[in-house]
């Protein structure tokens, strides 16, 4: 059983999906569906503990030898991108059930949990499997969920951002497929230690050099690097509350690894002589900059922190393109503590949107009064999400700078601190209406003032909110685990 | 009692958090949440003069709390500038304590329970400041008190008091997340460590370069300080009720300011390598440009609060002054006059307070003849004044008197001048409040014979707290050696 880890990691809720289908009732599908989450969470910790003990684990699909069948690779990076994806995933999934009660209709919900289901499985999918064929296979069982569940928004511009969403990832995906075309043209070989080894061969030929540009601009589309984000602040704004907050604390972060694959696994952290890295640093602070000043600007609470999201995913291109250990490791610990943040945010956000229906500015006038817990939980999400001390942004944001200064690029540490500024002002914005401005009549009088949220959000919300302060306090968990993945991956060993 | 210097110092930073919990306890009852502050106010004070015995007899003591990451820890430690800050801080704070009961009272101010609640727990954070064994320790609770103190700010929740909060927060926050942050991530990036250590944390090879700009984003980062162009969110904080301006803006909050800037000189930086950066000219006499400014800024203010906070700002730069001189003297002068100041401008703002309540006057010119009515109140705030400038026999003369000297020592001459033309300025801005007061001029006279005016103070908690804090102004010229004993082994090696 426990040699099996890997593939049941996938396996529980891929067949979950149709099981819920087949239950048809959106209670029962809730609760199986959490059912499944939550085992598939035991097998990431599980998964994680083995690979800090005992090293990489490797697994042949139905017993057929790697280059030839498909082999599903753990090793610390994924295990600890598994754990991100499964735990931040179930606990939006406990939030699900009330959640989407006030915006999907009943008879659809159980087509939900199938659809978050499924794009469960593809996410943890792309992260557990060693075989680059199968990354885009899982790829296209995410996103094509994913488009689904953004359309299930209450509000009709959610079909035009789906179906944008889907434009763009198809395109994305489609980078990616020739970029793996190419490689496996070069290589003969789609198993991604295998393209590794046999790369450094044919490298300095231009078709290397073109695989490797489809496939960054390809993941580059799918985790909404700036300038190809374009796509995620109408995804985010549109798509249900929940789906948000899953997609924004998973499907990016899965992105990002993909990238951390690509880059340093298959290609080598050398690969183009630097160019790259100071690309990527370029982009990063030029999405921190120009998408968090777009943030300040908007009237949608929910189109702010999709906006803000941008500029998270900023910090972790920096960070990559630092090109160190430590910087790896900064972006790393950014992936986890992004998904705890923005995971908090979203379902502060979901709480509002049941409430009230809508996470407009000006709704948030006065909120404080009503829904004090769902306001403290933006509030200590909001610290975390600028960095301040004793919250897991700050550690991920230490580890950015230092990592700046340690390779001499004092201006770019200088200006990572800056952009946290911005945030400053829009995360204060918001609270400053929240708990300081005037509320609207209509909240306060009408047949039914606004009340705090129901438990079955709360609790989940608060979940993720005392992870965030518990992690940037007992920092041990993500420092060992990204530590030992950043050196891994770092070590050029697969 | 043989608590040993560990217990001690958790004590003295929990307390007060149990008192900010015990007030909003008994919200219902006034009397039983305002006897709450008081006894755990008189116990953290007590408290802390135990640590005073211990450190005279050179036994000090260190806890972590917890290690976020290697080399940045939360942890607190007893040294002599410590406690010298914690004992001026939990002695003001009951007397405020004692004269926010009257004054809150008597003005009616709403919210009263959440008012004493953020006062504990901003006690809280300035303990822990004092206390701090690292920089980092430090920083955190230099945010949490500025946080902790913005609902104090904005008390009042009129448009004019959020708006005042606003560049509260705005500066404070803003200066220690462009300056301050960085400075403290630049500096574990040089040495490595950021624990306060007698001589400095810098290795010997470190580039002087990068160290002198480390010093300027120090002191510009540390908001609370006040150093101009920093220093405006001093002034619009003063929209707070009385008793806040005094503690916090006379005491806790900037004094917890210029103590992180000492003990950042002292411990970060080191004495020695303060005195060879080429910044620190420049400091010093930016220095010496904010005491001569807000000096002569606060001549032209008519609103007394605000006329305070610009000597507030003025004064903060003598201790700012005395630390970068880096000699014995000027650190001498430097934490007195911490201590000094503190008791002088806590009583004028307490004056301030008095005559708000009574006369609801807030502008000088409104002032005169108002020694008949308020005698105790005047002669308070005359002794205060004196104390400010620095004449005997009131506590501020040993100062003052100290941070000329480092002057002389340095031989910047140019310094020594400004601070003497300071006393001057200060003469000019403060006395003519308590004499006119006294000796109004023929024609408000004349309109005081025909409304002759009862003597009527201020209520008597408040009138009580006043003569305590001005009687701690004529005592500490006659009797400052405790002071001067912890003042003389702030540094050493």
């Amino acid at each position: 059983m426990l040699e099996h880890l890997p593939i049941l990691q996938v396996i529980v809720p891929l067949l979950a999906a149709p099981a819920c289908l087949l239950l048809n009732k959106p209670k029962l599908a809730w609760l199986f569906a959490c059912f499944a989450a939550v085992i598939s969470l035991l097998i990431s910790v599980a998964l994680l503990n083995q690979v800090q003990q005992s090293g990489v684990i490797s697994y042949m699909l139905g017993g057929w030898e790697a280059p030839w069948g498909i082999e599903y690779r753990i090793d610390q990076l994924s295990a600890y991108v598994l754990l991100i994806v499964s735990a931040i995933g179930t606990i939006v999934l406990f939030a699900a059930n009330t959640g989407i009660s006030q915006e999907i209709d009943e008879d659809k919900q159980s087509i939900f949990y199938v659809l978050y289901l499924l794009c469960m499985a593809g996410l943890l999918g792309i992260v557990a499997t060693g075989d680059i064929f199968n990354v885009f296979v899982f790829l296209e069982i995410s996103s094509l969920a994913t488009y689904a569940l953004v359309a299930f928004g209450r509000d009709r511009r959610a079909l035009l951002a789906a179906y944008q969403y889907l434009i763009v990832g198809t395109i994305g995906a489609s980078f990616l497929l020739m970029g793996i075309g190419l490689l496996y043209s070069l290589t003969g070989t789609l198993n991604m230690q295998d393209v590794a080894n046999r790369l450094p061969l044919v490298s300095e030929s231009a078709t290397v050099y073109t695989a490797f540009v489809f496939m960054i601009v390809g993941v580059a589309l799918k985790l909404a690097l700036f300038p190809l984000h374009l796509w995620l602040p109408n995804t985010y704004t549109y798509a249900p509350s929940i789906v948000t907050a899953f997609l924004a604390a998973t499907a990016t972060k899965v992105a990002i690894y993909l990238l951390i694959r690509l880059h340093f696994s298959i290609f080598g952290d050398d690969f183009g002589g630097g160019v790259i890295q100071t690309i990527f640093i370029a982009l990063g602070l030029t999405s921190i900059f120009v998408a968090s000043m777009v943030a300040i600007k908007q009237p949608n609470i929910k189109r702010l922190f999709a906006y803000s999201s941008v500029a998270q995913i900023g910090y972790m291109i920096v960070g990559i393109g630092i090109g160190t250990s430590l910087g790896l490791q900064a972006t790393l610990l950014h992936l986890f503590n992004h998904a705890l943040m923005k995971g908090a945010l979203f379902l502060a956000l979901a709480a509002v949107v049941y409430r009230i229906g809508s996470t407009d500015r000006a709704c948030f006038n006065g909120l404080a009064k009503h829904m004090p817990w769902t306001m403290a939980a933006v509030v200590v999400a909001g610290l975390s999400l600028i960095g301040v001390p004793l919250t897991v942004g700050f550690i991920s944001k230490w580890y950015l700078v230092l990592a700046s200064f340690q390779n001499g690029l004092w201006t770019v540490g200088l200006l990572i601190v800056i952009g946290s500024l911005i945030a400053v002002y829009y995360v204060w914005t918001l609270v400053e209406s929240a708990y300081f401005g005037k509320a609207d009549a209509a909240l306060t009088s009408g047949s039914s003032p606004v009340k705090e949220a129901p438990l079955s959000l709360l609790i989940p919300l608060w979940l993720l909110v005392i992870a965030n302060v518990y992690f940037g306090i007992d920092t041990r968990l993500p420092l060992e685990a990204s530590a030992s993945a950043a050196s891994f991956l770092m070590g050029g060993e697969l | 009692m043989n608590l040993s210097a560990e217990m001690l110092i958790q004590l003295i930073i929990l307390l007060p958090l149990v008192a900010a919990i015990g007030v909003m306890l008994s919200h219902r009852h006034a009397n039983i949440r305002e006897a709450i502050s008081l006894v755990i106010a008189t116990s953290v004070f007590i408290l802390v003069c135990l640590l005073y015995q211990q450190i005279i007899n050179a036994q000090t003591g260190i806890v972590t709390w917890t290690t976020i990451l290697p080399g940045l820890s939360i942890s607190f430690k007893t040294e002599a500038l410590s406690v010298l800050f914690a004992l001026i801080a939990s002695f003001l704070w009951i007397v405020t304590t004692l004269y926010a009961i009257g004054y809150m009272r008597s003005h009616k101010e709403q919210n009263q329970t959440r008012f004493f609640t953020f006062f504990a727990i901003s006690i809280a954070a300035v303990m822990a400041i004092a206390f701090s064994e690292n920089l980092f320790t430090l920083f955190i609770f230099y945010e949490v008190l500025t946080l902790a103190t913005y609902p104090l700010v904005t008390h009042a929740g009129t448009e004019k008091a959020k708006q005042g909060g606003r560049t509260y927060l705005r500066i404070l926050l803003g200066t220690s997340i462009v300056f301050f942050l960085p400075a403290l991530i630049g500096t574990w990036a040089i040495a490595g460590n950021l624990s306060f250590t007698a001589g400095g944390v810098f290795p010997d090879e470190a580039s002087p370069l990068l160290l002198a700009i480390l010093l300027v984003m120090f002191i510009f980062g540390i908001g609370k300080a006040a150093m101009m162009p920093f220093h405006l969110w001093l002034p619009s904080a003063m929209v707070a009720p009385t008793p806040v301006s005094a503690l916090l803006h006379a005491v806790a909050v900037v004094k917890a300011g210029v103590f992180t800037l000492m003990k950042t000189v002292v411990f970060i930086f080191g004495m020695d390598t303060v005195g060879e950066l080429v910044t620190t000219d420049f400091l010093l006499y930016l220095t010496a440009f904010t005491i001569l400014a807000s000096s002569l800024i606060a001549m032209r203010q008519d609103n007394l609060k605000a006329r305070l906070a610009y000597s507030t700002i003025s004064q903060l730069a003598y201790v700012s002054l005395g630390v970068l001189l880096a000699t014995e003297a000027g650190l001498i002068g430097s934490s007195m006059h911490i201590a000094m100041h503190a008791f002088g401008k806590i009583t004028l703002f307490f004056c301030a307070g008095a005559i708000l309540v009574v006369t609801h006057k807030t502008e000088i010119s409104q002032m005169a003849g108002l020694g008949r009515k308020m005698p105790i109140t005047m002669i308070a705030f005359l002794i205060a004044s004196l104390s400010i400038i620095g004449l005997p026999p009131t506590g501020g003369s040993w100062s003052k008197y100290y941070l000329l000297l480092g002057t002389l020592e340095t031989q910047h001459w140019v310094l020594m001048v400004v601070l003497m033309i300071s006393s001057l300025l200060n003469i000019a801005y403060l006395l003519p409040i308590p004499i006119r007061g006294f000796f109004p001029g023929k024609k408000v006279a004349t309109e005081a014979v025909h409304t002759p005016e009862k003597i009527q103070e201020a209520p008597l908690p408040a009138l009580i707290a006043i003569s305590i804090t001005t009687l701690g102004c004529l005592v500490l010229f006659f009797y400052p050696q405790p002071l001067f004993e912890l003042a003389k082994m702030v540094g050493v090696v």
